[in-house]
């Protein structure tokens, strides 16, 4: 390994202020318990923000008010949104029936499904914080790194089919959770009230005082759907299966991470890199293996260089992968042939191995609430009430209803119908491959909508391939309010991160199945602009593209872009061929 | 020339007296110049002791021009949206103190914009956020800077730096406002503005470099150094014919602002008066009166329901006016009177009205008053061919309303500022308001003007500046609690403070509530406790007032009056006032061991030493 100036070898005071306040939080306890008996303010501390993070907890306001009440002297519309730890996006019938509970009580009446397979409360005030964690508590789950420096939420592919295959997975994706988050004993003293207890071992035996660098993410994918963008992963497990379809171990992918900041070069998203084989009884030990090496040399002075992604292509890929097989004490075996044909879900209805039924329903960007003749909330409840499967929710945003017997899925149809969810599947093969994160108002990091801007693009892009006939193509588009990118906007066909209010970065050529980073077209543009430039290449790509040529492999052949084949060349700006984009 | 009664701060008797005395017997150039040696020889003094050239500076040289000839001020201010203007604002005034030159730095977010007119040479380091906007913590500062509360800025000095993003369509937006509005407002610039994209470090290091080199101590004198003298006309304007209740000062309104958030179940109001140049003196404590006038909606229902016309003359007090003006500023046509009952019983005949304001019906009358205004009776009794002259008759004059002043002239000198409820609710069918509240909720837009004069309330007065205070108020019973705090952090008063306030929702209803986080974060205000009644927490507690808090705190609150604090009430007089007094009687007894009558003497006793007052309503 090269320099280590700036990682955690390291004395702290030549560190990032960050890293000074997780070392002085007491094992992230920080002064949260007495900030929330707080009266005189709706908010905590911007110390505390930070460390209820690591609770799965993020500071909020209704951006919307901001302005109106800053001149009625009133501090901003504070609120919370919580994120739920739910490992491989599955959860029970009982467990959303207590989620249901808890957004009418406390979440505005509105539950969010996310990019990482899980549920968001919105709208939490900061004196219902407590009722809503130990609400989750009684239903068994917590929120623990589901946000902060740790390891986030482990993703894994929903693959209804392969039954015992997934099974197997998502048996070890939680287990993976399980480990890699931290042992902290602050959650369990502010959240559910527990004592602290005295003892004279370390709270955070592989953490220590200073957790990550940076968040960290690990996913796990079946082949041949890349559902959970597995190459966006810092840490990516692609499950590899025998011919009898039992699992065999796992390509190990390292790397991925879509995070950038606009007008910083040295800064970019980054597509993971396939390392080895492991089988399955390794994969613990790879999941401490790779992250002790991001721990340990991860970039601890500069935040928007602390992703491992960063790391690698500091140290190279080479030492690193050299440190991670002498911390696992043997070789990674060479990568075994797998094939993705897509990153999207299979809506509709699909019947597994096992002979159960599941059902896939389109979530426009995961938002749960009741709408005037959808009444979403009301009927996902009903039929939680009836379910005696589970659900598994999907990295695009989507819902599966899963493990319905034969007896029962009639009365899930009926359930569906009453409550107009049988035909979410209305809409072009485009806007069922949409994605936007949240963002305004309530999101501290968007500079332009999505979640309430995207259904209204789509309208009008739907427009145009009706006009050049593609509606049925499926394409990828994706939309985040900010260049961090929580909607994985970089590796979709039509990618889009807010810059200001109505401006949007256009980028295309990302790959279907998330193999291929897009690249930049137009910047700071408004929708004008970004629906010429689609109505350009779209109508370039129905006259002519070849047989099941993707739109994203077609703008890259027909010049409109340079293919990025590595992160680090992400921002390089060539001049695009004229008459094209611009 | 008005010499204070109080001693100044720190000063010894011999000291004020040699103070009092020079004041007393300079004309009004000798003080001026006074005043400007005194200001610049604490800079004079602590120059002596750093640099070897102010040491050797001759007495002579120094003598005509001392104030002018010191080292002026350098305040670097930053308005920072992610850092990158703090952390720059904090290398320039590093950059400056290793030139020898003194800098005080300042976030916009938590600038005291009064201070801005005595500023010297400011440094402005400011980011440009979304549409050209400025970062959102500094957008109170430019409000102030580019409204019309704005001061004229002749002495002052200053240059700008800009980040911005030039692939924004707005590059560097806030910078050249900030600079524009400071050339408006009189000010020089010291330097042309410079517009840094985001590679900013090394152009802002080198324009701050050339800029601090003509501000250091060896540089030659700028031009805008060399003041004119004191002008002979600073002297303050003749005070104006004085004006009272019957004489009131027509003030303008300068701002009127929701204070209630959203969602809430009330309108309370925030409203600035200017009170420039109309010799109206007020101390924290006092009511502003207001005379308001009759919504003119109002009174053309009242013109017809009589069947007259608005111009019907009328003579009131000797003054002949159209009876329309009369109804609109001369009296009351809202809630009705026994006198208007009689008179109208009579007009049209209804004996219903006469019997009603017999002396023994006050009860009937009045739960009949609940129910109808006059334009009720005027509808539900009707009476024709009226004479103008006769319906006035039934009408008592239209009587000034007090509020409470929100301001203390220290602060926001030539200004009042009040809290209003806002009366609203609807009667068979038709939406009322209060008659002044509705005047200021709906008439009183900014460049409106009302008729005020000032109502000196000398029993709810701050001890002082070293006495604890204790100040319970709820809903618009804040109201002269904000003019306390006001007053104790321009007088720089040391002694403690706690407020305790009540209100229906936190969310929406913590009137001021940014206010009092930053007297908090400052010192002024030492502790608060907050009471909403109407909020429903999940841990479930039963509907809280400001007592309960009271009660809670017992000892501490025990303690405090044990050291001599004193104790205000303001609010609702029907329920805060004796549910607080109830309290404080019950605290006492329970924390000092008293028995209740014993207890009831000590507030007493508080009461006689003009330690517990109170201004209910």
């Amino acid at each position: 390994m090269q320099s280590r100036e700036n990682d955690l070898s390291q004395p702290l005071e030549r560190l990032s202020a960050d890293e000074r306040l997780k070392a002085s939080s007491d094992q992230l306890r920080g002064t949260i318990a007495r900030s929330l008996l707080d009266p005189l303010s709706g908010s905590v501390p911007e110390t505390d923000t930070k460390l209820m993070k690591f609770h799965g907890i993020y500071q909020q306001d209704d951006r919307d008010l901001r302005d109106e009440r800053r001149r009625q002297k009133l501090e901003p519309a504070y609120q919370f949104m919580i994120r739920v730890r739910l490992p491989g996006g599955v959860c029970s019938a009982a467990q959303w029936l207590k989620l249901d509970e808890l957004a009418r009580a406390y979440g505005g009446d509105s539950l969010r499904l996310t990019t990482r397979q899980t549920f968001q409360f919105h709208w939490v005030l900061k004196h219902n914080l407590k009722a809503t964690m130990q609400g989750l508590h009684e239903a068994l789950l917590d929120t623990i790194a589901a946000c902060g420096d740790d390891s986030r939420g482990v993703m894994c592919s929903v693959n209804p089919q392969l039954s015992a295959l997934h099974a197997a997975v998502y048996d070890l994706a939680r287990r993976a959770s399980d480990h890699a988050i931290p042992r902290m004993r602050a959650y369990h003293e502010i959240w559910y009230g527990e004592q602290r207890v005295a003892s004279s071992e370390p709270e955070e035996p592989f953490y220590g005082r200073t957790y990550m660098p940076r968040k960290f993410k690990i996913g796990f994918a079946i082949a041949p759907v890349n559902d959970i963008d597995v190459y966006a992963q810092d840490l990516g497990f692609i499950a590899i299966a025998g011919q009898d379809g039992a699992l065999q171990g796992f390509n190990v992918a390292i790397g991925g991470g879509m995070g950038r900041t606009d007008q910083a070069p040295a800064t970019y998203p980054r597509l993971a890199d396939v390392i080895g084989f492991v089988a399955p009884e390794a994969v613990i030990a790879v999941c401490d293996a790779v992250m002790g090496v991001q721990r340990d040399f991860g970039d601890r002075k500069d935040r928007a260089r602390a992703r491992f992604k960063y790391t690698i292509d500091d140290h190279g890929l080479d030492a690193v992968r050299a440190d991670i097989e002498r911390r696992l004490g043997f070789a990674l075996q060479p990568p075994r042939p797998f094939r993705f044909d897509s990153n999207g879900d299979a809506l509709g209805w699909q019947t597994g191995a096992n002979g159960r039924h599941h059902v896939t329903l389109f979530i426009q960007n995961g938002r749960l609430v009741n709408q005037p003749g959808q009444p979403l909330l009301d009927g996902l409840r009903a039929i939680a009430g009836a379910h005696e499967g589970s659900f598994r929710l999907t990295p695009n945003q989507n819902l599966v209803i899963a493990d319905i017997t034969d007896a029962q899925r009639p009365r899930i149809e009926q359930l569906l119908r009453e409550y107009g969810l049988d035909n979410s599947q209305a809409g072009s093969a485009l806007r069922l491959n949409s994605m936007a994160c949240v963002a305004l108002p309530t999101c501290g990091l968007a500079m332009a909508e999505s979640e309430r801007y995207l259904p209204a693009l789509v309208d009008k892009i739907e427009e145009l391939l009706r006009h050049h006939g593609l509606e049925q193509e499926p394409i990828t588009i994706r939309m985040s309010g900010c260049p961090n990118g929580c909607s994985r906007p970089y590796i979709a066909e039509i990618g889009l991160t807010g810059r200001a209010p109505g401006k949007y970065n256009l980028y295309l050529g990302g790959g279907f199945h998330g193999q291929r980073l897009n690249r930049m077209v137009l910047e700071n543009a408004g929708e004008a602009a970004i629906l010429q430039t689609l109505d350009t290449t779209l109508g370039h790509y129905a006259r002519e593209r070849q047989a099941g040529e993707h739109f994203g492999d077609f703008v890259v052949r027909a010049g409109y872009v340079e293919p990025v084949l590595a992160g680090r060349d992400f921002n390089l700006r060539r001049p695009a061929p004229a008459g094209t984009a611009a | 020339m008005l010499i204070s009664e109080f001693r100044g701060p720190g000063f010894t008797e011999v000291q004020w007296q040699y103070i009092h005395s020079l004041a007393t017997s300079l004309d009004a150039r000798q003080l001026m110049w006074a005043s400007g040696f005194l200001a610049g020889a604490e800079l004079l003094r602590s120059g002596e002791t750093a640099t070897a050239t102010a040491v050797a500076l001759p007495p002579a040289a120094a003598a005509p021009q001392a104030a002018p000839a010191a080292q002026r001020r350098l305040t670097v201010l930053y308005a920072s949206e992610t850092g990158n203007s703090a952390a720059l604002a904090a290398t320039l005034a590093g950059q400056a103190a290793a030139q020898g030159l003194q800098a005080a730095t300042h976030d916009l977010a938590d600038y005291k914009t009064r201070n801005l007119a005595s500023e010297q040479d400011v440094l402005i380091v400011t980011s440009t956020y979304g549409e050209g906007d400025p970062p959102q913590p500094a957008v109170g500062f430019f409000e102030f800077i580019e409204g019309r509360k704005a001061p004229r800025l002749p002495d002052l000095r200053f240059a700008v730096l800009a980040l911005g993003d030039s692939t924004y369509e707005h590059f560097c937006e806030a910078g050249k406002r900030l600079d524009r509005r400071f050339e408006e407002l009189g000010a020089t610039r010291l330097q042309p503005r410079i517009d840094c994209d985001v590679d900013y470090e090394d152009p802002a290091q080198q324009w701050a470099g050339q800029l601090l080199a003509a501000l250091g101590p060896g540089a030659a004198a700028a031009p805008a150094a060399s003041q004119p003298g004191p002008a002979a006309s600073a002297a303050p304007a003749p005070a104006a014919a004085r004006h009272d209740k019957r004489n009131p000062y027509r003030a303008t309104v300068l701002d009127n602002l929701v204070l209630t958030g959203r969602g809430s179940s009330k309108e309370t109001r925030h409203i600035e008066l200017s009170l420039a140049g109309a010799g109206l003196a007020y101390e924290p404590g006092d009511a502003l009166g207001i005379m308001p006038a009759n919504d003119p909606a109002l009174v053309q229902d009242v013109l017809d329901e009589l069947g007259l016309a608005a111009e019907a003359p009328v003579s009131l007090q000797g003054e002949f006016l159209p009876l329309a003006k009369a109804l609109n500023e001369r009296v009351e046509i809202t809630a009705i009177t026994p006198r208007f009952l009689e008179h109208w019983g009579t007009l049209a005949q209804a004996p219903t009205l006469q019997q009603l304001a017999l002396p023994d019906q006050a009860e009937a009358r009045a739960d009949f008053a609940r129910h109808h205004h006059i334009v009720d009776v005027l509808r539900q009794f009707p009476a024709k061919g009226l004479a103008a002259q006769d319906v006035l008759a039934a009408l008592r004059p239209l009587q000034p309303r007090l509020y409470s002043i929100a301001s203390s002239p220290s602060a926001t000198p030539g200004e009042a500022h009040l809290t209003v409820s806002v009366v609203r609710f609807d009667l068979h069918g038709r939406a009322r308001t209060g008659v002044a509240s509705g005047h200021l909720a709906d008439r009183a837009a900014p460049d409106a003007v009302l008729p005020v004069y000032i109502q000196p309330n000398p029993h709810f007065r701050l001890p002082a500046d070293d006495v604890p205070i204790i100040m319970i108020g709820a809903g618009t019973g804040v109201a002269p609690y904000r003019a306390f705090l006001q007053e104790r952090e321009a007088r720089g008063a040391a002694g403690r403070s706690w407020l305790f306030f009540g209100e229906r929702n936190f969310r929406s209803d913590f009137l001021y509530q940014t206010e009092w986080q930053g007297l908090l974060k400052d010192g002024v205000l030492t502790r608060m406790d907050v009471a909403f009644s109407r909020d429903r927490h999940a841990a479930g507690d039963g509907k809280a007032y400001v007592q309960h808090r009271l009660q809670e705190q017992a000892r501490d609150v025990y303690a405090w009056l044990q050291e001599g604090a004193h104790v205000y009430v303001c609010g609702d007089a029907n329920r805060l006032a004796p549910d607080v007094h109830h309290t404080l009687a019950g605290l006492v007894a329970a924390q000092g061991g008293l028995s209740p009558d014993a207890a009831d003497d000590y507030l007493r006793r508080l009461q006689s030493e003009n330690r517990y007052q109170r201004d209910v309503y």
